[in-house]
């Protein structure tokens, strides 16, 4: 291992084993189900023994999480791992930060490691600030000396001075991630894993972190990063890996890794449902609850991916045990990095959505969808109109908005930001003629 | 490769299928700061959630000794041992019985409370069971005092034994870690072995020597007796408390000793083998 590279992975897998239930067998011979029993009895109690995991269920299912994935990291690196929900990022941190072990390949890391896989890991609601600042710093796998000598600085990054004392069950949950944030941003290992973390608190205190990120990176440290926001990745890291059902299709500098990204879910759309949020098969005591969201086309058409400027439904299910004529319905969307952009909420002197009761939907349907390439969240709720929230799924869903298909906007330049606003640029018909008059009065 | 290695001064970790274990015990060593917080912040969180947690150390043994000296020293007419009150004798043997059913219940639960950190945050999972044990040593160090409490209520006065005393007490908490790491291990994965542990509890406390002296065996069963590893602990604490009233029967102490040594083993082979699947599984 070449002096500079701190980790090098070769051929790295995970694999799980699924359990699968064959309850529509019709014809069971008690004959079977003993000998069946005995012989999955045998089985669990050897895997028992072995210290291996075993599924329960008639048959297992091998799933592999991760599969022969190999790369080299380099000491200062900041690398982003991108991939959709269930790529293998996660497993790929659990494995580096030693919480899961490979099932195949190897691993080799120079130096320690600490991971941020969430923010406030082992926080306990009875202790004080102070208390909970040196338990998840230990957690997190720093000395007591170390704590001690940044307490204070860690405090000040936190603003909650004045609460130190306070157990933290009484601290606003703004002040509870900034303690936690706190701790985590004042960690000085040699390799730096961070899973989506920034993705809470105010924008504010998001901005604070994200600039503290920065120095971390800057100091010449290793860090890897999973994040859905494109552009807090594509401001912090050089190199990003894209990882997709396990494999990773694409390692290379962050603008390339994050076309590899976009061209993969695209290509996916086609196969992958177009149900954004599905409990159907939950129960809920609820009065009302949402049970599903579908995304479809003007046509009806199941749809994935969203042409920005592109027309969309939201279909919300929803399963009500009990009429509320006053009921309404909210959509919301907020960007990767947790502003809201828009929250619409369904008016009962309009419409009714949940007059009725049983499994029904409402649609809310976007002619033009003003949102910038990328990925959003979407959050969906009932309510009793303007009284409070029967059901609110916090960011159930993402929706992944494309390049416009038609070229009905015009893309300018480098663009920012989430929304994509009609506009023109007029240029003036005799620029310099002006110019030079309005100089000289 | 390997060249770079030996010449490197950093240390390499390398991370691969059944590897994880290779360097355990120094891990181990290593996290001992963790091992302090958790087992501070169990003890912090016990005492401070609750005045009647702390209450409870005192009343649970000191009403479970009247009644025991109650039902066996006066009602069944049982000796204690040597000139030592019945209350004493009891109390002796409830110390180390209460230290082993607190740290079984306390650590079979304390891998799945403590799920999240598995989950998120590596260290050495034996760690959790064993920080948890020390809430029950501090509840132990309530009881101890309540006994020199009641010597001196007594005007009974302990021998030099007692200066063995730590050693019975480390030999107690490995007769309750072996099987409460059995047990801890074998909760995460089936549940239900959760539900084994009140039945130890209530069963143990009739079948182990707490509330009468294990003199009262017939002596042609004695030393089968002592395949029960409490027999042994709960003998030598009232070897180690009650002076040279009570004897010590040697052959019967050893063999407890064996079992102990024996389920610490298993216990701790057992969690290593299966520690590395844990986050899998919770």
């Amino acid at each position: 291992m070449a002096a500079d590279i701190v980790i090098r992975a070769e051929g790295l897998g995970k694999k799980y084993v699924i359990g699968h239930q064959t309850d529509n067998v019709r014809y069971v011979a008690l004959r079977d189900v003993l000998s069946h029993g005995v012989r999955n009895a045998w089985q669990r109690t050897a895997d028992m023994f072995h210290g291996r995991v075993s599924a329960s269920g008639h048959t297992t299912e091998e799933f592999w999480a991760l599969r022969d994935v190999s790369f080299e990291i380099r000491r200062g690196d900041v690398v982003g791992i991108i991939g959709r929900n269930g790529a293998g990022k996660s497993t790929l941190l659990k494995i580096l930060s030693r919480i899961t072990e490979p099932s195949a390949g190897r691993v080799s890391i120079r130096g320690r490691v600490a991971s941020l896989l969430e923010v406030g890991t082992g926080f306990h609601p009875e202790l004080t600030g102070r208390e909970n600042v040196f338990l998840n710093g230990a957690i997190l796998g720093m000395t007591r000396v170390e704590i001690r000598k940044k307490f204070d600085e860690i405090v000040a990054f936190a603003e909650v001075e004045r609460f130190l004392d306070t157990p933290v069950k009484r601290y606003s949950s703004g002040m509870h991630v900034r303690l936690a944030f706190a701790v985590a941003a004042h960690l000085e290992p040699e390799i730096l894993v961070v899973d989506e973390v920034l993705a809470v608190g105010d924008a504010e205190f998001q901005k604070k972190c994200l600039g503290k990120m920065d120095e971390v990176a800057g100091h010449g440290r290793t860090v890897l990063f999973v994040s859905h926001n494109m552009q807090t990745l594509s401001s912090l890291c050089s190199r990003g890996i894209v990882l997709a059902e396990g494999k990773v299709i694409a390692d290379a500098g962050m603008e390339q890794a994050i076309a590899a990204y976009t061209v993969q879910v695209a290509k996916q759309s086609s196969s992958t449902p177009h149900i954004l949020y599905d409990s159907a098969d939950s129960k809920s005591g609820a009065d009302s609850a949402i049970i599903r969201v579908e995304l479809l086309d003007q046509a009806m058409a199941p749809k994935i991916v969203l042409p920005s400027c592109g027309s969309v439904i939201f279909r919300i299910w929803m399963r009500s045990n009990v009429a509320i004529p006053q009921g309404s319905v909210i959509l919301s969307l907020r960007t990767a990095g947790g502003s809201t952009l828009a929250k619409f909420e369904t008016n009962p002197r309009h419409i009714q959505p949940l007059r009725q009761t049983g499994d029904h939907y409402v649609d809310c349907r976007i002619d033009s969808l003003p949102l910038m390439p990328g990925q959003y969240f979407v959050s969906v709720g009932l309510a009793h109109y303007g009284v409070r929230l029967i059901d609110w799924k916090m960011d159930i869903g993402t929706i992944l908005v494309a390049e416009p298909t038609a070229p009905a906007i015009e893309m300018s330049g480098y663009p920012e930001g989430p929304l994509v606003i009609e506009h023109r640029w007029i240029a003036e018909s005799a620029p310099q003629a002006r110019l030079a008059a309005g100089s000289t009065p | 490769m390997s060249d770079a290695i030996l010449s490197d001064p950093e240390p390499i970790l390398v991370l691969e299928p059944g590897r994880a274990e290779r360097h355990y015990w120094r891990d181990l060593w290593a996290y001992r700061e963790l091992f302090a917080i958790l087992a501070w912040r169990d003890v912090a969180v016990r005492y401070k959630q609750t005045v009647i947690g702390a209450l409870w150390a005192v009343i649970r043994p000191f009403l479970t000794m009247i009644v025991f000296t109650l039902v066996f020293g006066r009602l069944a007419n049982l000796p204690s041992e040597g000139a030592a009150p019945y209350s004493i004798m009891v109390f002796a043997g409830m110390l180390p019985w209460f230290l082993f059913s607190t740290i079984l219940s306390e650590a079979s639960s304390s891998l799945v409370g403590n799920a999240n950190l598995i989950g998120k945050v590596y260290f050495p999972r034996i760690i959790i069971p064993s920080s948890s044990a020390v809430v029950a040593l501090v509840d132990f160090a309530v009881n101890l005092a309540m006994l020199f409490v009641l010597m001196l209520w007594y005007g009974f006065a302990p021998t030099w034994h007692i200066v063995l005393l730590p050693a019975f007490v480390a030999l107690a908490v490995m007769a309750s870690l072996g099987p409460a790491l059995l047990i801890t291990a074998l909760n995460v994965k089936y549940r239900d072995f959760r539900f084994i542990i009140p039945f130890i509890v209530q069963f143990g406390l009739y079948v182990s020597p707490v509330g009468f002296s294990s003199a009262v065996v017939p002596s042609y069963l004695r030393f089968w007796y002592s395949l029960n590893p409490m027999v042994g602990v709960i003998d030598g604490f009232r070897w180690c408390l009650l002076g040279g009233e009570s004897n010590l029967y040697l052959p019967g102490f050893l063999l407890s000793l064996g079992v102990v040594v024996m389920f610490l083993w298993a216990g701790v082979a057992y969690f290593r083998r299966t520690e590395r699947s844990f986050a899998d599984l919770i």
